[in-house]
């Protein structure tokens, strides 16, 4: 199992060393210009081509690409063009809300999806498995934003029973971290369930057609039993795989939550550091994704050891 | 184990857990008591040099933790506010400056005249008041720490005026060793002499920007006025909360997250109406003025009658509701300065008003040669009020028959692309859109969108020979009257030659909560003196 | 002999209705759900067509003097913060989105369809490409589309061509994963062993294989397209303003939300009707392929 984890972590790198390459170089292409955009408005020529010279963008893109890795070999991720801050602290800064979102939004999307695909495969075939798919397919139909408005006008502006927008650090309080993280999860929570429920009630399907559910029936095993003690397990797998690829979709998804919420998290970060070609936080934090998601991509595949003993590395 | 033993492991276990959700569940006890003002700006804070840029945001929040040695009052007067004495010698020549006493930099080092110079002689470099002066200065001289002078070349009347520049760019006094950096490289430690303190630990760009009130700043005895008078502050600590989400923002204030909305799309005015806690006022006297501006170096607009064909075409009013939404909150200006200030007239501005002509503006058309070229508009969708300008020129165009495309994409975008001098098929641009605040447009001093300076002016760069002149006129005279015919003379040029066209002068109202008291109605936002019960 | 011709007159003509075919029809009767979804599409697929005829004003024609007015006889959805027309934009609209949405789901299968097949074959190029395929996979799509945009000018083929790009990865990986299983078949093993060249087993026997869930696929890309251009918009990194798509219509009123409602109401109901359309239709079309197809989509 080492070996396979160590294979792992090499082509591990192998991509992000791909990664990291076609993000320079789109970069590298890209016609926008910092250098105007940190000018300003009364800025001549002169001034915008003074700038672009000490921010190194004059230089040919091996020389720029090799001196980024370099630093990068450091843990040194850059400095942001505008801020002056490095690109590590203010990935630090807003991390915590983006994982807080992520997690409650995984933990609210498992916890509806899966009884729901459980329930739609039970009675696969019948009105309820069919209102059950509809309604989850509804769920990855509408657009984040529509939700997320709908949300906050109904539970915040006419209900006033949850907040606005805003995060709250877990160490100021954490029921109110946890109130101003309910609307953004069912909001972010809804395309995932939709995939989640689908993904649960197919492999379910697979699995209760399989014969060691009718052994097990025959038994006189109650259908609880059989359902959750035999068949969920098994179906695992596929569900497992699917949260995993989901972590991009969710990122994907955090983005527009997070600026519907006022959520000072990393998707905000890296749109507004990409509207205004701030490239060292944009390459940072792409860098970041991929090396998230690989990790959890390896978490999924190690864990399939837990959930189906036939499989070893 | 017997049944008593299990009970009790299981209880301890249960309270144990409720402790510790406890304690993790409750609430920090610190930032209570604290008066905490939370404010929502109009754009996020990214650069804090308010000297090497003009953005509004970077200049309120040069307006927090710096100081000035003049300031411009409600009545457009000079008054001093660092200086606590000052006189000019009979020649006219020579200005003599005494700093008030107890002024300190938040690291605690007093005000030295070798700040004030090393700052005011940065700021120069960029700004173009400040580079006015700078061509008739001989010499800035420390006396001593508390007093210096400023030796002229020539009389320069505006010396003063400048000093107490309240808009983009300010003279704000930094310590020397951070006034000495060059004025093109962003400073990147935000220490001054003003009402408030930076907390840089707790600053994150794009969400949040914390200041504190300093305990030591001495403010002074007068009333506040504009950026004048005394700078008491009357909270402990302000939070900027950036929202960009103008619906969130709105459902924020409403719910009471957050105390004052610095500018609000006025169409969302009916929707925090409703709600009697909220106050929404317009506090800024002066308003902006939009504009449409050309690219001088290629057809169709190097063409004059093309552009003024477009006076005789653009309908205020239009761009009046399709900024502003309604009356209330904007108006026509039909001037190169801005409606309100002394120096503003409809001298000139005869095409403006009245019926639109679309007969002559297509007449002036054919007579400019014009022959079926592209133009290109160019835009920003994240700019609510760029883009419903571009939308209503596109429309206007397209009525007058001329060949029109939109090329839109972020701000960001857009100040990049129009900084291409190349022709329009080499992704160049024929037209963009902006708005620039009041105070930045008063006089031909500060207005530098209707400089005639050619490739080294501001993006399109507008070449005329003669307006320069009749600017270069305006700066030497000497009393209300003459400037006041001077700067008619430029304006009058300036509808001649079209630097751009002014579509409306708009006013962005502010919301906040009736539980502050104490907003200064001024054209910058200025957070001292607001109380918050 | 005289009894056989005579049988072989007396026997009807088989209808040739190819076994995919009646598979689908089956299934369709079977799931009324995809049916509808395909009667909304083809829906909205007309509405787009023949929007010229349907709309009623010039849906980029501004009157700012008839700014923000609720829905009415005059203006059936209203009018937005310029005085356009939103019924007019909204039908407008279906086709910017339905262009984007097929066009995404076209080029993004048949690239996927060429790397895919490629690298099911070629074991070399499959490490490297799957590695960039892996790393392109990495980025979240909305990231990458939004990069892509601003590094050109906003047009309705920079977001076609950025949002294919964001969706081929996923295409890629299903083509390959079916060329896999697929070349093991005893029959493709037979058809090497008898000679057959390589281009003759593609299109004989993988490609026909291949194409039921590939279509599956396609309908799941479009539905996807469509609200990644809608987020798109919401950024400000989408299709030129102008230029009415749902997204677009969202977009501009989404700060209006609390006084005019339905600026978001209307093309968010189409949008999502559309894509929930899409959506169902493609599963019913997966589920009367082979309902196995589900663990791999």
């Amino acid at each position: 199992m080492i070996a396979y984890i160590v294979r792992r972590l090499f082509s591990t790198i192998v991509v992000m060393a791909v990664v990291a390459f076609v993000v320079f170089s789109l970069l590298y292409l890209t016609p926008g210009d910092p250098a105007a955009v940190i000018a300003g408005d009364i800025a001549t020529d002169e001034d915008i081509r003074r700038i672009h010279a000490r921010l190194g963008l004059d230089e040919p893109f091996l020389v720029q690409f090799g001196r980024w890795l370099w630093a990068l070999l450091h843990g040194d991720l850059g400095t942001s063009i505008f801020t002056n801050l490095p690109v590590t602290q203010l990935i630090g800064q807003r991390v915590e809300p983006t994982v807080a979102l992520t997690l409650c939004t995984l933990v609210v999307a498992i916890a509806v999806a899966v009884p729901m695909g459980v329930i739609a495969a039970a009675k696969a075939g019948t009105w309820l498995d069919r209102a059950v798919m509809a309604f989850s397919v509804l769920g990855f139909s509408v657009p984040v934003f529509v939700v997320a408005y709908g949300l906050i006008l109904t539970f915040s502006v006419q209900l006033d029973w949850l907040p606005v927008q805003g995060y709250r650090n877990f160490r100021d309080g954490g029921w109110e971290w946890l109130r101003h993280l309910i609307l953004p999860s069912i909001a972010l929570g809804t395309v995932y369930v939709a995939l989640i429920a689908r993904m649960t009630r197919a492999s379910m399907l697979d699995v209760l057609s399989q014969d060691y559910i009718r052994t097990a029936a025959a038994k006189g095993l109650a259908r609880d039993q059989v359902l959750i003690g035999h068949a969920l397990k098994n179906a695992a797998i596929p569900v497992i795989t699917i949260i995993g690829m989901g972590v991009a979709l969710l990122i994907s998804g955090a983005i527009v939550t997070e600026t519907v919420f006022a959520l000072p998290g990393i998707g905000r970060l890296t749109v507004d550091a990409i509207l205004r070609r701030d490239y060292p936080i944009i390459q940072g934090v792409i860098l970041l994704f991929s090396a998230v998601y690989v990790l959890v991509n390896l978490l999924v595949d190690l864990s399939y050891m837990f959930f189906d003993p036939r499989i070893r590395y | 184990m017997s049944n008593r033993a299990a009970l009790l492991r299981s209880t301890t276990a249960v309270i144990g857990m409720l402790a510790v959700t406890a304690v993790l569940f409750m609430p920090s006890a610190w930032a209570q008591g604290q008066k905490v003002l939370k404010f929502i700006p109009q754009a996020d804070l990214r650069i804090l040099d308010p000297i090497t840029t003009t953005a509004y945001i970077t200049r309120n929040h040069g307006y927090m933790i710096y100081d000035t040695l003049f300031a411009t009052d409600a009545k457009f007067q000079v008054q001093p506010q660092m200086v606590d004495k000052y006189e000019l010698s009979s020649d006219k020549l020579t200005y003599t400056f005494t700093l008030r006493d107890g002024l300190k930099f938040h690291d605690g080092q007093p005000v030295r005249s070798a700040d004030c110079i090393a700052s005011i002689e940065r700021w120069a470099k960029r700004d173009a008041l400040g580079q006015k002066m700078a061509e008739v200065t001989d010499s800035w001289k420390a006396v001593n720490d508390k007093t210096f002078t400023l030796k002229l070349k020539r009389p320069f009347p505006l010396a003063l005026e400048a000093l107490a520049k309240p808009s983009s760019n300010v003279p704000f006094i930094m310590p020397e060793r951070i006034a000495k950096t060059d004025a093109s490289t962003n400073i990147t430690e935000p220490i001054g002499s003003g009402p408030f303190k930076f907390v840089k630990e707790e600053w994150v760009p794009g969400s949040k920007v914390v200041y504190v009130k300093n305990a030591d700043y001495v403010p002074r005895k007068e009333p506040p006025s504009w950026a004048a008078g005394g700078k008491v502050v009357k909270v402990d600590r302000v939070e900027w909360i950036y929202i960009p989400d103008s619906a969130t923002a709105a459902a924020a204030i409403n719910a009471g997250e957050v105390d004052w909305w610095e500018q609000m799309p006025p169409d969302l005015i009916p929707v925090l109406a409703k709600n009697k806690d909220i106050k929404v006022e317009n506090i800024d006297p002066l308003g902006s003025m939009g504009l449409i501006r050309f690219n001088f170096l290629y057809p169709p607009f190097n063409n004059p009658k093309m552009r003024q064909a477009l006076l005789y075409a653009v309908d205020q009013n239009d761009y009046v509701i399709g900024i502003a939404g309604d009356a209330k909150n904007g108006h026509t200006c039909y001037s190169y300065f801005t409606c309100g200030t002394p120096l503003s007239s409809e001298v000139g501005a005869a095409p403006m008003k009245g019926k639109r002509d679309f007969d002559k503006a297509k007449q002036l058309i054919k007579e400019a040669g014009y022959n079926g070229e592209k133009i290109v508009i160019i835009s920003a969708t994240d700019q609510p009020i760029v883009h419903s300008q571009t939308l209503l020129t596109a429309d206007m165009l397209k009525k007058l028959g001329l060949n029109v495309e939109i090329q839109a994409g972020d701000w960001g975008t857009l100040i990049t692309r129009r900084t291409s001098k190349e022709p329009v098929e080499k992704g160049g641009w024929s037209i963009f859109h902006t708005w620039l605040v009041g105070p930045d447009l008063t006089s031909p001093a500060s207005n530098f969108a209707m400089r005639g300076t050619g490739q080294k002016g501001w993006f399109g760069w507008a070449e005329d020979a003669k307006i320069e002149e009749l600017r270069d006129a305006w700066f030497a005279t000497t009393d209300a009257a003459t400037s006041k015919k001077a700067a008619d003379a430029v304006q009058a040029r300036a509808f001649e030659f079209v630097p751009y066209v002014p579509t409306a002068q708009f006013i962005l109202p502010t919301a906040y909560r009736t539980n502050l008291s104490g907003v200064i109605i001024a054209p910058i936002t200025l957070m001292w003196n607001v109380e918050k019960r | 002999m005289a009894a056989t011709t005579l049988a072989a007159t007396s026997i009807a003509p088989i209808k040739s209705v190819s076994p995919t075919w009646r598979r689908f029809r089956d299934a369709f009767r079977r799931h009324p759900t995809a049916l509808i979804g395909g009667a909304i599409l083809v829906g909205m697929i007309a509405v787009a067509v023949l929007a010229p005829w349907l709309g009623t004003i010039d849906p980029q024609a501004v009157a700012p003097i008839k700014r923000l007015r609720p829905p009415s006889a005059e203006f059936w959805f209203g009018t937005d913060m310029l005085g356009r027309d939103v019924y007019s934009r909204v039908v407008f609209g279906a086709r910017v989105s339905l262009v984007v949405g097929l066009a995404v789901a076209m080029f993004s299968t048949i690239v996927g369809l060429a790397i895919g097949l490629v690298t099911g074959y070629m074991r070399a190029v499959d490490a490297v490409v799957m590695r960039v395929m892996d790393g392109l996979m990495s980025i979240p799509s909305v990231l990458l589309a939004i990069a892509l945009m601003a590094l050109t000018r906003a047009s309705i083929g920079n977001v076609i061509a950025a949002i294919t790009l964001a969706e081929v990865p996923r295409v890629v990986r299903l083509v390959r994963s079916l060329v896999l299983t697929l070349r093991e078949q005893p029959y493709v093993e037979a058809a090497i062993a008898a000679g057959t060249t390589l281009p003759r087993i593609l299109v004989r026997h993988i490609l026909p294989n291949i194409v039921a869930p590939l279509l599956v696929q396609g309908t799941y890309v479009c539905g996807s397209a469509m609200i990644t251009e809608a987020i798109l918009s919401f950024i400000g990194a989408g299709t030129p303003p102008n230029i009415p798509s749902w997204g677009n219509i969202m977009a501009e009123g989404r700060s209006l939300i609390q006084i005019a409602g339905y600026l978001i109401l209307f093309p968010g109901i189409c949008l999502s009707l559309t894509v929930l359309a899409v959506n169902l239709l493609g599963d019913g079309m997966r589920d009367a392929l082979d309902p196995r197809l589900a663990r791999r989509m």
